[in-house]
């Protein structure tokens, strides 16, 4: 079967939400006409050019952006191919990627007039992200989070409460992000009229992925005049870690449509793709329908959806977004994977070569990125999304560490 | 095309009084428990049985329901033996509605087409799922219909009036108002408030409106038997099954009476109800 290429890779979605078979609004009735409600805001806000000009101010003297576009030169050393850059979302406000779409999400919800705000986390680096932009436009805001992220990312937890947030730890089903993100809906359909739910990820109900992927898109548009301006030219391949996906989309999708352009996913294969224990649904999953939209997912035969298991929080997720999904089936993204052992040593060289600590999400990025430089040439010019900071890892790392000793 | 469920309802509108429609969580906690329970029910008054598809992420429901659903999973409960449960009631029972109720995806993933075919043939009347909106009608709402069974759906307190007829145009059966924005088995339904929304819901149907979520007790359902033409009760009868099992969590000689005889206070409540003559 040969894949029908589409003319381009960016215009999706379609008027009801679907990147080919994908996304959709498989929502309950209660919150079908909240979604409506948001894509029309939405809609509304993106052709507003008041809306534009303010959040640009609030990303420059806020989040802190431009983030930089950083040659990582004894990486590029260490693995003696490509010519290797950092986008350094890292040095964002809050630490990670995240805050992008936050903000934009907030600055909906007041537009909206919304007065409370709900947020599902499995790091942390979203909730926190969402916490703080709480506490900035004062607005009370709820953290759902599984009651095994909040023991494992305690850093994330005491920043969350500090800012002001409520932080509930969720004790149903697997106790991580996939259950925060249940909760987080059964909030929201029990609080409609005054609540905006920001989801984290580019996934959910349309138009969340969409919308999410705008927000995140100003990584890929700043890494293409960036480079630009040093190289006088594109890179030659773009490469991120993969849970819902939303770094990974913000730094591909204005990329999507320069077909020479390599683009690589990393998905977190835990223990191995092999054991049952890993996070990789473009790998080891297939089409099914979770939290408001079509996409890959890890289930059983029954449709049961499975646990996933990663050492990164962030990727510990059974779903991926569902532009993903279609990009894969597209063959315009190709997605890998790293385990935790991978992403552990890539973390640990990261941390040496470069003194840069890298979020273990990130670190799943890196840790594919020696085998793959090492086949170009010294003229490639490859991107990583160093998507977050690493130091609400430490005590995961350390005990990896202690584990295998 | 005349179902079960659509006879039941004009039965009922004969009689003058509302449904009793009940809700157990298939597998739950066990296969022969959970059929043994639906057996019963009809005799205890259940006018109509509702049988949940487990499933791990049940979004729009409470506590009590997620737990009984995790529970039947637990039993080995799937969707080859929810519809083999069916089957077997169907044995001595060919009267009572039965309508499957859970989420999409284990229907996606066992194959809509089989899924239609396999539940009529075990004596499926209706379908309610609660993640598919008319937006995704194509899904298996219009293949459904086309199979001749009702595709239920829930109309809530965010469907306004102009969006009610989006939601009613491919409903079938009944119309399911959710009385509280909220998850199942939560808040109690203002009852005050309740007659005015069905009365609103049939402004644009000719269709039965069927109220639930929060209906615990006897006296809710006459409250709301006197404005709706049928209560839901779910959460409170998975509840009280789940408290009459031991320690180890298995049934004992009282489960099965455990349910039934809240359906009979219940069946009481909704028969007692002073109904307003039919507009």
């Amino acid at each position: 079967m040969t894949v029908q290429r589409p003319n381009s890779f960016r215009t999706g979605p379609d008027e009801r939400g679907h990147f080919g078979i994908y996304g959709g609004r498989f929502v309950a009735e209660t919150l079908m006409p909240l979604i409506l409600e948001l894509e029309q805001a939405y809609a509304q806000a993106k052709a507003d050019p008041a809306f534009q000009k303010e959040m640009d101010d609030h990303l420059a003297n806020y989040v802190g952006r431009p983030s930089p576009l950083y040659f990582a030169q004894r990486l590029t050393q260490h693995c003696g191919g490509a010519k290797i850059y950092f986008k350094r979302e890292e040095l964002n406000h809050t630490g990670a990627h995240k805050v992008n779409n936050v903000l934009g999400q907030i600055m909906l919800a007041l537009r909206m007039g919304k007065t409370r705000v709900i947020a599902e986390t499995g790091a942390g680096m979203h909730g926190v992200a969402t916490a703080t932009l709480c506490a900035k436009f004062g607005l009370p805001c709820v953290v759902y989070m599984g009651a095994v992220d909040v023991e494992r990312q305690k850093p994330n937890v005491l920043r969350m409460k500090i800012l002001g947030a409520k932080v509930r730890a969720v004790e149903a089903g697997a106790r991580t992000l996939k259950d925060a993100m249940n909760e987080a809906l059964r909030d929201w359909v029990s609080n409609v009229s005054d609540t905006f739910y920001c989801i984290g990820t580019v996934a959910g109900p349309h138009p969340y992925p969409a919308m999410v992927r705008d927000f995140q898109s100003i990584i890929g548009r700043e890494t293409r005049e960036q480079l630009q301006a040093v190289e006088g030219c594109l890179p030659d391949s773009l490469i991120a870690c993969i849970g819902g996906g939303s770094n990974a989309m913000g730094l591909f999708h204005p990329f999507l449509d320069e077909h020479a352009i390599e683009i690589y996913g990393v998905e977190a294969a835990g223990h191995g793709l092999k054991s049952c224990k890993h996070a990789a649904s473009i790998a080891g999953g297939r089409a099914g329908v979770l939290h408001g939209n079509r996409t890959y997912l890890l289930m059983d035969d029954d449709g049961q959806i499975e646990e996933a298991h990663s050492i990164s929080a962030g990727l510990d997720y059974p779903g991926i977004g569902p532009e993903h999904a279609w990009l894969n089936d597209m063959g315009r993204v190709q997605f890998l994977s790293a385990t935790d052992e991978e992403a552990v040593a890539a973390f640990q060289l990261c941390s040496k070569l470069e003194g840069i600590i890298p979020a273990l999400e990130s670190a799943h990025a890196l840790a594919r990125v020696p085998e793959i430089a090492a086949k170009k040439s010294k003229d490639h010019l490859m991107v990583v999304n160093l998507s977050g900071r690493g130091d609400k890892d430490l005590a995961s790392v350390e005990a990896f560490l202690e584990s295998k000793t | 095309m005349s179902t079960r469920i659509d006879k039941r309802f004009a039965a009922l509108k004969a009689e003058g009084r509302a449904a009793l429609v009940t809700f157990i969580m298939a597998g739950d906690p066990d296969y022969n428990t959970s059929l043994a329970i639906a057996k019963a029910l009809p005799k205890a008054g259940a006018d109509i049985i509702e049988m949940g598809m487990p499933f791990t992420d049940p979004m729009a429901d409470g506590p009590a329901i997620q737990a009984a659903g995790l529970r039947a999973l637990k039993s080995g409960q799937g969707m080859t033996r929810t519809l083999s449960l069916v089957r077997e009631f169907r044995e001595d029972d060919d009267l009572t509605p039965v309508i499957l109720m859970g989420y999409y995806n284990p229907i996606y993933i066992y194959g809509s087409e089989r899924f239609l075919t396999d539940a009529k043939a075990a004596g499926v009347d209706g379908l309610i799922v609660v993640d598919l909106p008319p937006e995704e009608d194509e899904e298996l709402c219009l293949p459904a219909l086309k199979a001749g069974l009702n595709f239920i759906r829930l109309a809530t307190p965010t469907t306004d009036d102009k969006r009610l007829p989006k939601v009613l145009t491919n409903t079938s059966g009944f119309v399911y108002y959710v009385s509280v924005t909220g998850v199942t088995g939560t808040a109690a339904p203002d009852t005050s408030k309740v007659t005015g929304a069905v009365a609103r819901i049939k402004r644009h149907t000719r269709l039965p409106v069927a109220v639930g979520f929060g209906v615990k007790t006897a006296e809710q359902a006459r409250a709301i038997a006197e404005g709706a033409d049928g209560v839901v009760v779910g959460s409170a009868l998975v509840d009280a099954m789940f408290k009459s099992l031991d320690k180890a969590g298995k049934p004992g000689t009282r489960t099965v009476k455990a349910v039934t005889e809240l359906v009979s206070a219940l069946a009481q409540g909704v028969r007692s109800a002073r109904r307003a003559t039919a507009p």
